[in-house]
C-alpha cells in the first residue's frame, strides 16, 4: 500500500460524437485543448501550474508527437505545467490516470490531469509506404545521378495512401471479428447483448435527465450530449439490426450492440488530499490500486479483449477483496458481448481452475450495479477518451454513494491488453 | 475581451464626420467610458457648491480633489467636467431659485461627457417627523419633489454625452454613505446612466481600500454569464478585482468555460430552474469559497407572444427563469446568513420593459416588473444581515440580440433616449459593479435604470 492515495477531484469531457459528424473537422489537439479548458474552468485553475498532464490518442498524426504538451500550451493552464503522451490503445485514459495517481501517491507531484482524446474522423492518412521509401532515399541521395535514378522509381500506384485500419496487425482480423470469436466461444446470445445495449442507452439518458453530467461534460461545437445516445432504444428495435461481425446464422453482433467509431476527449483531475484542500476542491474518490494484464491472442487460446478477465482476479487478490465487494462496476462496453463474456468467464468454475488458477470462480455480480449511468454502447467510444470518462463518472457515483463505497473499472484494449482499477468513494 | 459581434452605430459615426457637421445634422456623442487608471474627471475643473448648509459639498469637494480634479466654487470661463450641487437642506422656493441661479451658468459650461449631480432631500414620506421635509411642511416637500422634475428635464437638455442624475438622502445619511455612489455617478462608469434618482440611506458602509479595484477579494456569482450582458458583467467585475463564479445552463457550457477562464474564475453549469438549483449553487460557493459577497441575477430568457396567443409553456418558462429562480435563490441566501459575506450584495437585472411594458412581451414584462417588487420586498430583510438588494433596469443595450433586429426597429430603439444611442453591455456591468461594492451598503431596494434616460416608461 502506498503512503497516500491519489484523490479523484473531478473530470471533464466533451460530448462524444459519431465519426464524421459534429467533430468531423476537429483535430485531436482541438478537442483535447477544449476539454482541458473546460476542466480548468470547472475547477478555477486558470493560470495554475499543475504537476503534470498525461494523455494520449490512439489514432495520431505524426505532427502530434507532443500532443498533450501542445494542448497545455494552448490551454489556460500555466505554460509551466509539464505534459507527456502515452498510448495503450483503449486503455490509454485509464493507464494515464494510473500513471498520474502513482506519482501523486509517491509524492512526486501534488496534482495532475489524465485522460485521452481520439478522432476517427480526422484520421492520420499517411503517404504510401513505397512512396515513403523512395522519398526517404531521395532525401539522403548525394549525387544527381542517384536522385535521377530514384525519381525513376516513382510509380502511379504509389499515390494510394496508407489509411489506418481497425484491425490487429498480427491477425488481420478487425476487433469486432475477434470479439465475435470470443462471443461464440462463450455462447453469448443475441438477446442478452441487445438487452445490455438498451440498458446502456436507458441509463445514460436517465443520467443526463437528472443532471448527473452537469459537472462532467462541457458542450463542444454546439453539441451538448453524446450524439450516439438513443433514449428510446429498446431490445425490440435493436433486434431488427443485421449482424455485422461473425459469420453464419448464429452471428449475433450488430451495429447496435457494438460501439460506433467516435470522436471525443475526456480528462480527470487528480491530486493529493492536501492539494485539494488547499484549493478548496472536492475529493470524490481515491484511487485504491490498479492492474494491467495482457493475453496471447495471437498464438494462445485467449480472445483479443479478454485480458481484464485475468487482470481483475490478480488485483482482487492483492487488495484482499472479492468481486462482490463493489457498489458499482464500470465494465467498458467495447461490444456488449465483451462485457457478457467477461462476466461469464468470472462465473465459470472450470475457467477459474484451469486458467486463473483459482479454487473457485470469482462469481456473479449484481447486474443492477453495472454501468449504472450508461457506458460506451450509448456514449460512444473515442478510444483513448474512454478511461477518463469512466474514472470521472465512477468517482462521482461513489461520492454520491458516500465514503467507503467502492467501484471497479475494467477496460479491454487492442493488442490483447486490459487495464483495471479500484476506486473508493470519499 | 471577446471579439465583439455588436452592430456598429453607423449613424453615430456618420454624425461625427465633417460633412454631417457642415450639413448641420445633430451630432450623436461618443460617450466617455471607463478604463482602468483613468482619472475620475476630465475636461476641466469640477464645480462643487451647496445651497444652504448642505453637509455633503465639502466632503465631495475633498473626494473630487483626492481623485486629482481641481475644484471651483463658482462658474468661470473654463469648461466644467462636473457640477455637483448639494441641495439637501433646501426647503423654500427662494432656495430653489438660488439653485437655478447657480445651475444656469454652470450647465452652459459643462464639458462633453460632463456630469451634473444634484443631492437632494428625500421627498416627504413622513418618516422624519421632526425634519423640515416632513409632510407637515408642504413647501419643503414640494421643493424636494421639484428637484425631481428639474433633474429629469436638464438631463434631456444636456448635450455631448453629459448626464444629470440625483442622489436623495435621509436626514441621517452621512457623507461617507454617499461616497461610492457619487464616485460612480461622476465617473465614466456611469456613461449610460442618465436622469436617475438614487436614494442613499443611513447605513454606514465599509470603505474602499482601492478605488481602482473596488471589488478586490469579493466572490461574485453571475448567472447567465456565458454570453451577452452576463459575460460583460463577469469581465467587468473581474476587472474590478472580483473572483467570478460564472453560472449558466449546461447547454451553454462552452461559452461559459471561456468566460470563466478569461476572468480567472470558475464555471458552474447549472439550470437555475432545477428544483435543487439553489442548494447546489450554495453548496458550490460554500465548498469553493466559503462565502459569497455578490450575487448577480442576470439570467433571463424571452418567449415573445401576444397575450391573446400566449401558451402556458411560454409564460411559465419566462417566469421560472427570470423571476422564480431569483426568488428561490434569494430565499436560500437569506436562510444561510453565514454564507453571506460581511457586506453581501444582490443585484437583479430587471428591464425597461418591466417599467414601460412592451407589445408581445407580457410574460417578460411581468417577470421584469416582478423583480422590482421583489427587490423592494427583500431590501429590509437583506439589510438585517448588513446586505443589500438592488435592481438595474437596462434600456436599449447593443447586444447580439439587438443586432438581429430589423434596421428600423433597431434605429428607433437606439434613438429614443437623451443620449440618442444604445448602451453597451459594459454600461450595465459598471452599474452592477457599483451596487456590488462593499462601500455601497447605503443603497438598498433601489431600481437604477441604465437607459440613457429612455423616453419609454419615464
Amino acid at each position: 500500500m502506498p503512503a497516500r492515495r491519489a484523490a479523484v477531484i473531478g473530470g471533464n469531457r466533451i460530448p462524444f460524437a459519431r465519426a464524421n459528424r459534429r467533430y468531423a473537422r476537429a483535430s485531436n489537439l482541438d478537442m483535447l485543448t477544449a476539454t482541458l479548458d473546460g476542466l480548468v474552468a470547472r475547477f478555477g485553475l486558470s493560470g495554475e501550474r499543475l504537476g503534470e498532464v498525461v494523455a494520449g490518442a490512439v489514432l495520431k498524426h505524426s505532427r502530434d508527437f507532443n500532443l498533450t504538451r501542445e494542448a497545455v500550451l494552448g490551454s489556460r493552464l500555466s505554460p509551466a505545467t509539464p505534459a507527456y503522451d502515452i498510448q495503450q490503445a483503449c486503455g490509454t485514459g485509464l493507464e494515464a490516470t494510473i500513471a498520474v495517481a502513482n506519482k501523486i501517491a509517491l509524492g512526486q507531484v501534488e496534482s495532475g490531469v489524465a485522460g485521452g482524446v481520439d478522432t476517427a474522423s480526422d484520421a492520420p492518412i499517411a503517404v504510401n509506404e513505397d512512396l515513403r521509401k523512395v522519398l526517404v532515399a531521395l532525401n539522403s541521395a548525394r549525387s544527381l545521378g542517384d536522385r535521377v535514378k530514384l525519381v525513376g522509381k516513382l510509380r502511379p500506384g504509389q499515390i494510394v495512401p496508407e489509411i489506418p485500419r481497425n484491425a490487429e496487425p498480427r491477425t488481420g482480423l478487425s476487433m469486432g471479428e475477434h470479439a465475435a470469436v470470443t462471443a461464440k466461444e462463450w455462447g453469448i446470445g443475441r438477446t442478452e447483448q441487445d438487452e445490455l445495449a438498451a440498458a446502456s442507452h436507458r441509463n445514460l439518458a436517465a443520467a443526463y435527465e437528472r443532471g448527473f453530467f452537469d459537472d462532467l461534460v462541457t458542450p463542444y461545437l454546439g453539441l451538448t450530449r453524446d450524439d450516439n445516445l438513443r433514449p428510446d432504444s429498446s431490445v425490440e428495435t435493436l433486434a431488427k439490426l443485421k449482424p455485422v461481425f461473425g459469420r453464419g446464422d448464429d452471428a449475433t453482433m450488430t451495429a447496435g450492440n457494438s460501439t460506433p467509431l467516435t470522436d471525443g476527449a475526456a480528462l480527470v483531475l487528480l491530486g493529493s488530499d492536501e492539494w485539494a484542500a488547499e484549493h478548496r476542491l472536492p475529493v470524490l474518490a481515491h484511487v485504491v490500486d490498479a492492474e494491467t494484464a495482457a493475453v496471447d491472442y495471437v498464438h494462445g487460446r485467449d480472445g483479443l479483449l479478454t485480458a481484464p478477465v485475468f487482470a481483475v482476479p490478480r488485483l482482487l487478490e492483492r487488495v484482499g477483496m472479492s468481486l462482490q465487494d463493489f457498489d458499482f462496476y464500470e465494465i467498458h462496453e467495447a461490444f456488449a458481448s465483451t462485457v457478457l463474456a467477461t462476466l461469464k468467464a468470472w462465473e465459470d468454475p472450470a475457467f477459474a481452475k484451469e486458467r486463473l488458477g483459482l479454487d473457485a470462480p470469482l462469481g456473479a455480480i449484481d447486474r443492477s450495479r453495472l454501468n449504472v449511468t450508461g457506458s460506451s454502447l450509448a456514449a460512444g467510444h473515442p478510444f483513448a477518451a474512454t478511461g477518463g470518462r469512466i474514472v470521472a463518472t465512477l468517482a462521482k457515483l461513489l461520492h454520491e454513494k458516500g465514503p467507503g463505497s467502492r467501484g471497479l473499472i475494467s477496460i479491454c484494449a487492442a493488442g490483447g491488453q486490459g487495464v483495471v482499477a479500484i476506486l473508493e468513494g470519499a | 475581451m471577446p471579439p465583439s459581434k455588436m452592430p456598429a452605430d453607423t449613424l453615430r459615426n456618420w454624425s461625427n464626420t465633417g460633412l454631417a457637421r457642415r450639413l448641420g445634422a445633430p451630432r450623436i456623442p461618443v460617450l466617455r467610458r471607463y478604463s482602468p487608471g483613468q482619472p475620475l474627471l476630465e475636461g476641466g475643473p469640477a464645480l462643487v457648491a451647496a445651497v444652504g448648509d448642505g453637509r455633503f459639498a465639502k466632503p465631495i469637494a475633498a473626494l473630487v480633489a483626492e481623485h486629482g480634479a481641481t475644484v471651483v466654487t463658482e462658474t468661470g470661463d473654463e469648461k466644467l467636467a462636473a457640477v455637483v450641487l448639494d441641495l439637501t437642506e433646501i426647503a423654500t422656493l427662494s432656495e430653489l431659485a438660488e439653485a437655478q441661479r447657480i445651475l444656469t451658468p454652470a450647465v452652459r459650461k459643462l464639458a462633453p461627457s460632463g456630469r451634473l449631480l444634484l443631492l437632494g432631500p428625500v421627498s416627504g414620506d413622513g418618516r422624519h417627523g421632526d425634519h423640515r421635509h416632513s409632510q407637515g411642511n408642504a413647501e419643503a416637500v414640494a421643493v424636494a419633489q421639484a428637484l425631481d422634475g428639474l433633474v429629469r428635464s436638464v438631463a434631456k437638455e444636456l448635450r455631448a454625452g453629459a448626464t444629470a442624475n440625483m442622489v436623495v438622502v435621509d436626514v441621517d445619511t452621512t457623507p461617507a454613505a454617499v461616497e461610492s455612489t457619487v464616485r460612480f455617478l461622476l465617473s465614466a462608469r456611469s456613461a449610460y446612466v442618465d436622469g436617475q434618482v438614487v436614494h442613499v440611506g443611513a447605513a454606514e458602509p465599509a470603505g474602499v481600500a482601492d478605488p481602482q479595484r473596488p471589488l478586490a477579494g469579493r466572490v461574485a456569482v453571475v448567472t447567465g454569464a456565458a454570453r451577452g450582458i452576463g459575460a460583460a458583467i463577469a469581465d467587468t467585475l473581474a476587472r474590478d478585482g472580483a473572483t467570478i463564479v460564472a453560472v449558466d445552463v449546461p447547454a451553454a457550457g462552452e461559452g461559459l468555460a471561456a468566460v470563466a477562464n478569461r476572468t480567472g474564475g470558475t464555471a458552474l453549469q447549472l439550470d437555475i430552474t432545477a428544483s435543487d438549483a439553489a442548494s447546489r449553487l450554495l453548496a458550490f460557493v460554500e465548498e469553493r469559497f466559503g462565502r459569497v459577497d455578490l450575487v448577480v441575477h442576470n439570467a433571463g430568457i424571452t418567449r415573445d407572444k401576444l397575450l391573446a396567443n400566449m401558451d402556458a409553456e411560454r409564460w411559465d418558462a419566462v417566469l421560472a427563469v427570470n423571476l422564480g429562480a431569483q426568488l428561490t435563490i434569494n430565499e436560500a441566501l437569506l436562510a444561510a446568513p453565514d454564507l453571506l459575506g460581511p457586506d453581501a450584495r444582490v443585484v437583479c437585472v430587471s428591464s425597461q420593459t418591466g417599467i414601460a411594458g412592451n407589445r408581445g412581451q407580457t410574460n417578460y414584462a411581468a417577470s421584469k416588473a416582478g423583480i422590482i417588487g421583489m427587490v423592494r420586498a427583500l431590501a429590509p430583510r437583506f439589510a438585517e444581515h448588513g446586505a443589500t438588494i438592488n435592481a438595474v433596469a437596462p434600456g436599449f443595450i447593443e447586444t447580439e440580440m439587438t443586432a438581429r433586429m430589423p434596421l428600423g426597429t433597431r434605429e428607433a430603439g437606439r434613438r429614443v433616449n437623451s443620449l440618442r444611442q444604445g448602451g453597451l453591455p459594459v454600461d450595465v456591468a459598471e452599474t452592477i459593479g457599483w451596487l456590488g461594492q462593499a462601500s455601497s451598503g447605503a443603497v438598498n431596494g433601489q431600481v437604477v435604470r441604465v437607459c440613457g434616460q429612455s423616453m419609454l416608461g419615464a
